[in-house]
Formats: C-alpha cells, structure tokens, sequence
C-alpha cells in the first residue's frame, strides 16, 4: 500500500495503490492528512485508480478526509473507483458526500 | 462437484494479519470456482470480521482469532471467525449502519453492514468473545473442484 501526494495551486491528489485495510489505513491517513493540514487545498481528489482491494476502513479514511476538508470549506473528490469498490462506497452513501469522477487522469 | 471441504486457521490478533487471513480465505475458496465478484465479496467480508476482532475485541491486546472455512458439496461457504475478546454486550445495536464505538471518526460503523450485504447470512453470537458465521452460495458453474 502506498500513497503517492501530488499538490497543484488549488488541489491535491492523493493517488492510493494497493490493499486499503485497517492495517494500512492509519498510513495513509497521516500523509494526507499532513499535506491538506499545511496546504487546506480548495479540492482534494482521492484517486482510487491504483487501489486493488478497500473494506470499511477505506470508507473510514473517506468519511474522516471530508470532515477534515469540509472543515474550512474545502471539497472533495473521489476519482476512479472500480466496479468493486464501487460496491462499499454506495453501501455508505459516500456518492452524497464527495463529488465522484469516474474517468479522472 | 467434489466432496466436502474445511481448513482451519488460528491467527494472532495482529492488524498486518488482515491481508493474510483475507487472502487465504480467497485461495482456499478458489477450487469452487467463485467470479471475480464472489471472491471480492467474500474478502471483504473476513476482512471485516477479522478487524473486528482486532479493534473490538481484543483492542490493545494480543489474543487468538479462530478462523474456520467449509465448503458443502452444494457450492456454500461457511466461514466461522472467532474470539475470545471481550464480547459485543447489545449485538442488534452493533450492526446498525453507522454505530461505532470509536470516537476518532475514522472507522465508519459499517463492518457488519458489509457482512449482510456481501454475504446471504450472518450470524454474530456473544458467549465468551464473537463469533461470527457467515454464508455465501456461490453459482455454480461446470468444471469447478475438479
């Protein structure tokens, strides 16, 4: 599991791979978290291209990323989620939370 | 089809223990000859019950998750996953979407809800720890276990 951050002018993108469990969860929240700490971006997108497996944890991290963005007025983006993903993020209703691209570069 | 099938699994109550315990889950189910999105479902949801033994039931603890997988003759998984934790007190309140116990907000309170949509049936029990035996009936397709 890695998260790779990339900072624009007004958004960051957080490009997920990999399994994201319980295990691997606190990781990557700590990253991103300290990028849109420093930055408060206007948009930060999660990309999800990459990322091979979520269980709720994944939708923890989601929840707890829009609260932190929704915070100072920020936005959030989920990009690219696979038909399987898109299984867990629809059970949670994330669809009402964050905008959803599908076909994001 | 063959015949019946069961392995057992006894695993440390360990978060880099997840993946694993999914995993082999998944292999082992594989000789039924599951889709893509059986298999998928069926990760995710000993995904769910694992973490739940590790971060309900055990907490800062190290103790033994008991992990049990048959496969009937008639294409069913069964998958028994326990603890000896420290128990769930109103087990109907804790598999409401949405409840959750931590109070970071970073764990979404749907481990069960993810259970009883992925897979036909679910039952959790509370005696001395949780168990939880969850069932799936894969579609059956020709050629699958040998």
């Amino acid at each position: 599991m890695t998260v790779r951050i990339e900072s624009g002018e007004r958004e960051i993108v957080a490009r997920l791979s990999g399994e994201i469990d319980h295990h691997h969860a606190g990781e990557i929240r700590s990253e991103i978290d300290e990028a849109v700490a420093s930055a408060q971006p206007a948009v930060l997108v999660l990309d999800f291209r990459e990322v091979t497996f979520m269980d709720s944890s994944g939708i923890g991290l989601i929840m707890g990323r829009y609260k932190a963005v929704a915070a100072y007025g920020g936005e959030l983006v989920i990009a690219n989620i696979s038909l399987g993903l898109k299984k867990v993020i629809r059970l949670a209703g994330l669809d009402k939370l964050a905008r959803i691209e599908e076909n994001r570069k | 089809m063959g015949k019946d099938n069961e392995m057992k699994l006894t695993l440390q109550s360990r978060s880099v223990n997840e993946s694993f315990a999914r995993g082999a889950v998944a292999m082992f189910v594989s000789q039924l000859d599951p889709t893509v999105e059986e298999l998928a479902d069926i990760k995710t949801a000993v995904s769910e019950a694992v973490t739940n033994c590790i971060v309900h039931g055990y907490k800062e603890s190290i103790g033994p998750i008991y992990l049990t997988v048959r496969l009937t003759e008639a294409g069913e998984v069964i998958i028994r996953i326990r603890d000896k934790g420290c128990g769930i007190s109103d087990i109907p309140k804790a598999m409401e979407p949405l409840y959750t116990t931590c109070e970071t907000g970073e764990r979404a309170g749907l481990g069960f809800a993810v259970m009883q949509s992925f897979m036909d049936k679910v039952k959790v029990t509370s005696k001395g720890g949780v168990t939880v035996v969850m069932k799936k009936r894969l579609k059956l397709r020709e050629g699958a276990n040998g």
